[in-house]
């Protein structure tokens, strides 16, 4: 990842936008975190690394200006999938393109280093370095990336007005998107039942899930919450927790561009990602479609066809 | 019992089966990847590497708990006339807290004062409740609980404190309630472990950030906390989601709602937090804090400015939770670093009262 150049970028884009969404340093050397910032000389406050893991494209809905973003590949699906949507005007964005060969999941070096705190963490080749108060701790980046990197099939944006660094073409094989959902498919009914209950038991309902999708857009009236109609209730039960999340992957068939960042989110590691990957499988084996490659598309779920290639049951006589 | 005692490692799983006999048992538990606090039962075992996702505050302020059923029933003579028959319930079984951390248990002290009196379902919790904390070894992610008057091995509302030491634990009950917890525990003499569990406390207070200078003495900034650009800045990152509320050892704020069914239903009170646009929304359709940096000024100002008036500390144990388990990393104890008057240094005696003051609580 090519800062010094992502910054002239940023330096020459100021000038006509409001505002820059992209990374700076966190409260730690293992976080970095969105940073916006309005004047050129704070360019050089900002990073660009591995670390740099959130999807900022989640923030342009709510930009009134015109905003010049940081998207890696996987975050310009969700790009795309805005535009197609209507939801943001191509001519607000500026779109600052990083080709990404994978980043940091901080949540998975926390847990490699029990949680202690970080007192360095430096990228030595094709690990990351990390030292606490018990030591040093060399961890191999394609253990600590979060699963989406793994059989990543975008490295390179697939829009953006800017790209700061030679495109890269995709290495991983493409069946490999949803060996993980693959595995939880050949379970018994029973069985992914009682995995879901036990994973959606522990959320707390703070939505943190909900809110840093960058394609849930009901935000303020969402289903969960409101009393008219009133479609759930405020108990924590069990059946509760479940119901919004299958609510929440429900909405976003064939919309979610599987950035992740429900999943990144979640304070209590619910595999999130994992339930609206198994959707999108679905659409993808139903409709050959892949949501966020292209602006011009149409969810498949917003059009209709009297007849359907590849359903059985609505193929005309 | 001797005033200090001594729990074998080999003899932890039979002290902690003991008190799943006698207790209802809340404890951290590997689920996953996460930690998070729940019933155990039977033979399982607390984890203790590190703090629970969440604070064990469910214990006493469930996520969402029932004030009282109601029956709507109708006349069988004359359908038009109802009555309405409630039935309220407050039974709660001893319970214990088991290796919580000292924020977690500190978290209690900031809660009390608002609850205790007022609110029978959290009193008759509370009283029932025996906290039985885990010395925290190491600072964690966030940590930064010496800021706010706490410590990894801080004593505030706990009524055991628990050390781990290489070959056992070292047990210091605080209370009658803590004793009685101890009364069947396989405990041996504490004394000759004493030296080296309190080198281990003062090791890892000094691994923990100073984030500000603390406590009660806390100054803010009036002007920079009535700044409207300085919240907006330092909420442009935000989620407004309620991670950092509802996983806070401190933050009680709750709904009232009505799960009706046909002629059944009940009132269940459920967490509720500043951060969620719905939680000021008025019926008028006004919303006084519609804009989420009015949101996260309330929760900074709740802890460190509001509450710190009214009870005289904040209402903070730097448990990190809010910072660590954040999806964006806001960090608060970065946000009242920054709210924090520099022409009001902290002086030496300041600390100096402080430190009498948590020797003698």
């Amino acid at each position: 990842m090519n800062a010094k150049k992502m910054k002239e970028a940023l330096r020459e884009a100021l000038p006509s936008v409001d505002v820059v969404i992209a990374y700076g340093p966190g409260f730690d050397p293992l976080h970095a975190e969105p940073c916006f910032i309005k004047d050129a000389g704070r360019v050089d406050d900002l990073i660009l690394n591995p670390l740099c893991e959130h999807n900022l494209a989640g923030y342009l809905t709510s930009q009134k200006g015109r905003t010049a973003v940081v998207v890696k590949g996987c975050d310009s699906r969700t790009v795309v999938q805005l535009l197609q949507e209507g939801l943001v005007e191509r001519e607000k964005v500026h779109l600052i393109g990083v080709p990404c060969r994978g980043v940091v999941s901080a949540k998975k070096v926390m847990a490699a280093i029990g949680h202690e705190k970080v007192l360095s963490a430096v990228f030595e080749a094709d690990s990351l370095v990390v030292t606490t108060g018990s030591g040093e701790k060399r961890l191999p980046l394609m253990e600590v990336c979060p699963d989406k990197c793994r059989s990543c099939q975008y490295p390179t944006p697939l829009i953006y007005d800017v790209l700061v660094d030679e495109p890269l073409a995709a290495d991983k094989p493409p069946e490999s998107v949803y060996e993980d959902v693959e595995v939880l498919e050949a379970a018994s009914l029973e069985e992914r039942k009682a995995y879901w209950e036990k994973e959606t038991g522990r959320c707390i309902r703070c939505y943190a899930c909900r809110n840093a999708c960058p394609l849930c857009v009901c935000q303020d009236s969402c289903i969960a919450e409101t009393r008219d109609p009133h479609w759930m209730s405020q108990k924590s039960t069990v059946s509760e927790k479940m119901m919004f999340h299958l609510i929440h992957a429900l909405h976003l068939a064939g919309r979610c561009t599987e950035c992740g960042e429900c999943e990144r989110a979640c304070p209590m590691g619910i595999p999130l990602a994992k339930l609206k990957r198994k959707i999108n499988k679905d659409l993808k084996d139903l409709f050959g479609y892949v949501p966020g490659t292209s602006p011009e598309d149409r969810p498949p779920l917003s059009t209709f066809r009297v007849d359907e290639e590849r359903i059985e049951e609505h193929k005309l006589p | 019992m001797k005033e200090t005692g001594y729990i074998a490692k080999s003899a932890w799983k039979a002290f902690v089966e003991g008190l799943v006999a006698r207790y209802r048992v809340y404890a951290p538990c590997r689920d996953g990847e996460t930690v998070a606090f729940r019933r155990i039962q039977g033979k399982e075992e607390p984890c203790l590497d590190r703090p629970a996702a969440g604070a064990p505050k469910a214990a006493l302020l469930p996520q969402s708990e029932t004030l009282f059923g109601f029956v709507l029933k109708k006349d069988p003579v004359d359908p038009r006339k109802t009555e309405v028959e409630l039935k309220a319930e407050i039974e709660e079984p001893p319970t214990v807290i088991l290796c919580g951390r000292p924020c977690d248990a500190r978290g209690f002290t900031i809660i009390d004062p608002v609850f205790l009196d007022a609110d029978p379902y959290y009193r008759k919790r509370r009283e029932g409740t025996t906290i039985i904390t885990l010395a925290c070894p190491t600072a964690y992610e966030g940590c930064f609980c010496t800021s706010v008057g706490g410590g990894p091995a801080d004593k505030a509302a706990s009524d055991v404190l628990v050390t781990e030491l290489d070959q056992g634990y070292y047990v210091e009950p605080l209370t009658d309630k803590g004793r009685e917890a101890l009364k069947d525990a396989p405990l041996e003499e504490g004394a000759p472990h004493r030296e080296e569990a309190e080198e281990r406390q003062r090791k890892a207070f000094t691994r923990v950030k100073k984030a500000f200078p603390g406590g009660k003495d806390l100054k803010v900034s009036p002007e920079r906390f009535e700044s409207d650009r300085f919240w907006q800045e330092a909420s442009a990152k935000c989620l407004s989601c309620g991670a950092c509320t509802y996983l806070c050892p401190t933050c009680y704020c709750f709904n009232i709602t009505d799960e009706q069914g046909v002629d059944t239903g009940e009132r269940i009170r459920s967490w509720d937090a500043c951060m969620f646009s719905h939680f000021t929304l008025e019926a008028s359709g006004h919303n006084p804090r519609a804009q989420k940096w009015q949101r996260l000024k309330q929760r900074v100002g709740h802890k460190f400015v509001y509450y710190p008036e009214k009870y005289g500390e904040a209402a903070c144990s730097g448990c990190g939770r809010c910072i660590r388990l954040c999806p964006v990393s806001v960090e608060i104890s970065g946000i009242v670093a920054a709210l924090a008057a520099p022409e009001e240094p902290h002086t030496k005696e300041a600390g100096a009262d402080r430190e009498e003051e948590r020797a003698t609580r």
